[in-house]
C-alpha cells in the first residue's frame, strides 16, 4: 500500500529536478561565492540565476529585492523587528489573530517588551474586517503584518488592498506568504507590499531556505549583521545548494501555477464534496469561496482529530488536525477558536492539503477511507447514537465531574 | 506524532468493551466535549457480591483517551468494588506500558470515571466530595482537592507536570499562581526528595548550627535507620547502602529491584523522614548519583 501524502501545507516533497539542480553545489561547485577564484565565481552566477527565477515568480521589480534567509520564520522576524528598529518613534504592530506562530509568538514577546500589538479578529468564515483594520492604523503603527493565505484553512486575505491602505498612511506592510507563493499569482511590483516572506520547503524546495522580499526603498535594519552577503542585509555565507534548488523550484512553481488552480483545485473539491456528502455532521471550515486551491479543512463533529489521524495513518494516509491533542497543547487550534468554531467540531478538524503530485487514485482512496473511520469513532463516542448526535449532547452526557 | 507504546496502539486500534452496556447499574461520566475528552464508564455490579461483572465504555477523545478507557474496563472486570476503588491512574498507565507525560490526564480521567461509576452504583453523588475544593482551573473545571490529590499521588513538582496530569492550567494559564501555591503547600507538608531536584534550595538559609553529634555518631545513627528500613526493601527484592555523608546531605545507593523503580523518590522520601526524626536535624537523603563530582 503506497502512502498518500495530503499534508503539503506542513511541508512538501522536494522536486527531483530541484534535487538534481542542487547536487553539484555540494561536491563540484562548492566554492564560496564571495571568493575571487573560479570556484567561487561559478557559484555566484548560479545564485544570480536563482535570484532572478524567484524575482520572476513574485513579480518583483528588481532581483536585488530578493534576500535569502534560512526559513520563513527568519524572514518574518527580520521584517517585523526591522520595521520597529528603523522607526523607533513608533511602538505598535498590527497583525491578525490567525497568523502562524512565527508571527504570533514573536508579537507576544514584543508585547512583553512593551510594544502594543493589535490582532485583527476574523468572522466565522475566517475573514477580516477591513474597517477594524482602518480604525487601528494610527500613526503609531510601525508595521502591519498580515498573512496572504492561512495555513490551516487556506483562506486568502486581501493583502494587496490592505497594503494600499497602509501605504496611504505611511505604514510599512508585510505579508507572510509562505502558503500562498506558488499557488496564487503574484505581481509585487504592481502592489504596495513592502515585505513578503516565503519558505522553500512549502514549494518543493528543501528545508532551511527562505526569502524575504524587500521592496527597494523600504527602510530596513538587518537581523544578522556580519559579512556583506545579500548586500549587507542578511550576513552569513549563502546556502548555495538550497538557493539553487529554490530557484529551480520557483521556476517549476511558476510553470505549475495554472495546474494548481485547475487540476489540483478539482481534486480538492472532489475530495471535499465526496466526504461531506457521505459524512453527516461535518462541514468545511473557512471561506470556501476564497481560499487556496489545495487546502480543505473539514470539521467532523463529535469525534476527536488525533484519533482520526491515527486511523488514517494506519491506512497510509497523512493529514493534520487542529485538535488540541495533536499539538501537545490542551486547546484546539487558535485559528478555529478565532473563527468561533464550536467546541463540538473544533476538536475534530482535519486539514487535507494537496500538491501537484497528488493523483486522482489517491483522492479516491481517501474518499473511501474517511467515512468508515468517522463512523467507527462516533460509535465509540458517548455523544453519538447510532445515526446521529444524542439529543442535546450537553444534557445527555452529564459529567459527575468535568 | 506521539510515541505511544505498542499496548496503547493495540488498545486504540482494537478497543475492548466499547459501546453501551445494557442493565448497567453504575455509570460514571467525566470530562466534556469542550475540553476534548469525555468518558462514560458503565458497570454491571453484582449486588450480592459487590463484584464488577461487566464493564463497558464510550469515549470521545484522542488515541490515548480511548486506549485508557479500554484498559480501565479490562482492569476492573471481575474486581470487587473495594479493590476497584484503589485502582489509580498510574495503574491504568502501567497497564498500557506507560503514557506520554502530556497524556497522563487520560489515565486520571479513567480513575475519575471509575470513582464516579461506583459512587453512582452506591447511590452517592461523587461530586459531593469535590465540592469542598475551590475551583482552580476554570478552563477545564479542575478544583484544588483534585490537584492536591494528584500532586501527592504522583509526586509532582511543577505546574507543567500538574497540567500534564490534570489539565489544570492548560488553558488560559491564569491559575498558574494558584497551582504554584498548592504545590508549595503540599511540598511543605511532605518530606520528599523534591528538595533535591535542581535548582537545589537550602532548606534553612541560616548557617547550620554545629551538629551536636560527631560524624561517627551520626553515621552510626544513619546506619541504624537504614537497618530499620532494610527488611521492607529486601521484601521487595531491593536494598539500600550508605555511600557518603556530606554535611546535611546523605547519599545512598538503592540496589536490586529498587534501582530505577518508579517509587524510588517515595522510598527516599520515607527514609529521609526517618532520618530527620532520628537525627533531630534537617537532612536530605539523595541518590549517590546526585553527589557533587570530586575534583581529582
Amino acid at each position: 500500500m503506497t502512502p498518500i501524502y495530503l499534508d503539503n501545507n506542513a511541508t512538501t516533497r522536494v522536486d527531483p529536478a530541484a534535487v538534481e539542480a542542487m547536487l553539484p553545489f555540494f561536491t563540484e561547485h562548492f566554492g564560496n561565492p564571495s571568493s575571487i577564484h573560479a570556484f567561487g565565481a561559478n557559484v555566484g552566477t548560479a545564485l544570480k540565476e536563482a535570484r532572478q527565477k524567484i524575482q520572476a515568480l513574485l513579480g518583483a521589480q528588481h532581483d536585488s529585492e530578493i534576500v535569502f534567509t534560512s526559513c520563513g520564520t527568519e524572514s518574518d522576524a527580520t521584517a517585523i523587528l526591522s520595521a520597529l528598529r528603523a522607526q523607533p518613534e513608533k511602538n505598535t504592530v498590527i497583525t491578525t489573530a490567525v497568523e502562524h506562530p512565527a508571527i504570533l509568538n514573536l508579537c507576544d514577546w514584543l508585547e512583553k517588551e512593551g510594544y502594543i500589538v493589535h490582532k485583527l479578529r476574523v468572522d466565522r468564515k475566517g475573514r477580516l474586517d477591513l474597517d477594524e483594520y482602518r480604525a487601528l492604523l494610527t500613526p503609531n503603527v510601525a508595521i502591519a503584518s498580515v498573512m496572504w493565505a492561512n495555513n490551516e484553512t487556506g483562506v486568502l486575505f486581501p493583502v494587496e488592498a490592505m497594503a494600499e491602505i497602509a501605504a496611504a498612511r505611511g505604514t510599512i506592510f508585510h505579508t507572510d506568504a509562505v502558503q500562498a507563493v506558488g499557488k496564487v499569482p503574484m505581481d509585487l511590483k504592481r502592489t504596495k507590499i513592502d515585505m513578503l516572506s516565503l519558505s522553500g520547503h512549502k514549494l518543493h524546495a528543501p528545508k532551511g531556505i527562505g526569502v524575504l522580499y524587500l521592496r527597494r526603498g523600504c527602510r530596513f535594519r538587518p537581523l544578522l549583521r556580519g559579512g556583506h552577503q545579500e548586500r549587507g542585509r542578511r550576513a552569513g555565507t549563502e546556502n548555495a545548494p538550497a538557493i539553487v534548488a529554490l530557484g529551480k523550484a520557483a521556476e517549476l512553481a511558476q510553470a505549475h501555477l495554472d495546474f494548481e488552480n485547475t487540476a489540483v483545485r478539482r481534486l480538492r473539491d472532489k475530495l471535499e464534496q465526496a466526504i461531506l456528502s457521505q459524512v453527516p455532521h461535518a462541514f468545511s471550515a473557512g471561506d470556501t469561496a476564497n481560499r487556496l486551491p489545495n487546502t480543505s479543512n473539514i470539521a467532523f463533529e463529535y469525534v476527536e482529530g488525533e484519533a482520526i489521524l491515527l486511523l488514517l495513518n494506519k491506512q497510509g494516509i497523512a493529514a493534520s488536525s487542529g485538535s488540541a491533542c495533536t499539538s501537545g497543547s490542551l486547546e484546539p487550534s487558535h485559528v478555529m477558536r478565532a473563527m468561533g468554531i464550536p467546541y463540538t467540531a473544533a476538536h475534530g478538524t482535519i486539514r487535507f492539503s494537496l500538491s501537484r503530485d497528488t493523483t486522482e487514485e489517491e483522492i479516491d482512496r481517501v474518499i473511501a477511507a474517511v467515512p468508515p473511520i468517522i463512523a467507527r469513532l462516533r460509535e465509540l463516542s458517548p455523544y453519538w447514537n447510532k445515526d446521529g448526535p444524542v439529543e442535546n449532547p450537553a444534557q445527555a452526557f452529564a459529567p459527575a465531574y468535568a | 506524532m506521539w510515541e505511544y507504546s505498542e499496548k496503547v496502539r493495540e488498545h486504540f486500534f482494537h478497543p475492548r468493551n466499547s459501546g453501551p452496556l445494557e442493565k448497567a447499574n453504575g455509570v460514571g461520566d467525566v470530562g466534556s466535549i469542550q475540553c476534548g475528552d469525555a468518558l462514560r464508564l458503565m458497570l454491571r455490579i453484582n449486588p450480592d457480591t459487590d463484584v464488577i461483572e461487566e464493564a463497558k465504555f464510550q469515549t470521545f477523545g484522542c488515541g490515548s483517551a480511548i486506549a485508557s478507557s479500554s484498559a480501565l474496563t479490562e482492569i476492573v472486570k471481575g474486581m470487587p468494588l473495594d479493590e476497584a476503588l484503589a485502582v489509580s491512574n498510574q495503574d491504568i498507565a502501567d497497564y498500557l506500558d506507560g503514557l506520554p507525560p502530556e497524556k497522563m490526564h487520560c489515565s486520571v480521567m479513567g480513575r475519575e470515571a471509575l470513582q464516579a461509576a461506583i459512587a453512582n452504583y452506591r447511590g452517592e453523588t461523587w461530586r459531593d466530595e469535590h465540592e469542598e475544593g475551590a475551583l482552580v482551573c476554570k478552563c477545564f473545571a479542575v478544583d484544588a482537592v483534585l490537584i492536591e490529590d494528584v500532586i501527592k499521588a504522583n509526586n509532582l513538582h511543577t505546574v507543567e507536570e500538574v497540567t500534564f496530569y490534570t489539565k489544570a492550567g492548560g488553558g488560559c494559564a491564569s491559575c498558574h499562581e494558584s497551582i504554584e501555591e498548592i504545590l508549595a503547600n503540599v511540598k511543605a507538608g511532605r518530606p520528599g526528595p523534591g528538595e533535591a531536584s535542581p535548582p537545589m534550595k537550602p532548606i534553612d538559609p541560616r548557617p547550620a548550627a554545629a551538629p551536636r553529634l560527631t560524624l561517627v555518631q551520626r553515621i552510626h545513627k544513619i546506619e541504624e535507620v537504614l537497618e530499620e528500613v532494610r527488611p521492607a526493601l529486601i521484601r521487595d527484592r531491593g536494598d539500600v547502602e550508605l555511600v557518603e555523608v556530606q554535611g546535611r546531605n546523605i547519599y545512598v545507593n538503592l540496589k536490586g529491584a529498587c534501582t530505577g523503580c518508579m517509587m524510588e523518590a517515595a522510598t527516599l522520601g520515607g527514609i529521609q523522614q526517618k532520618m530527620i526524626e532520628t537525627l533531630g536535624e534537617l537532612v536530605q537523603v539523595l541518590p549517590a548519583s546526585y553527589m557533587p563530582a570530586t575534583e581529582t
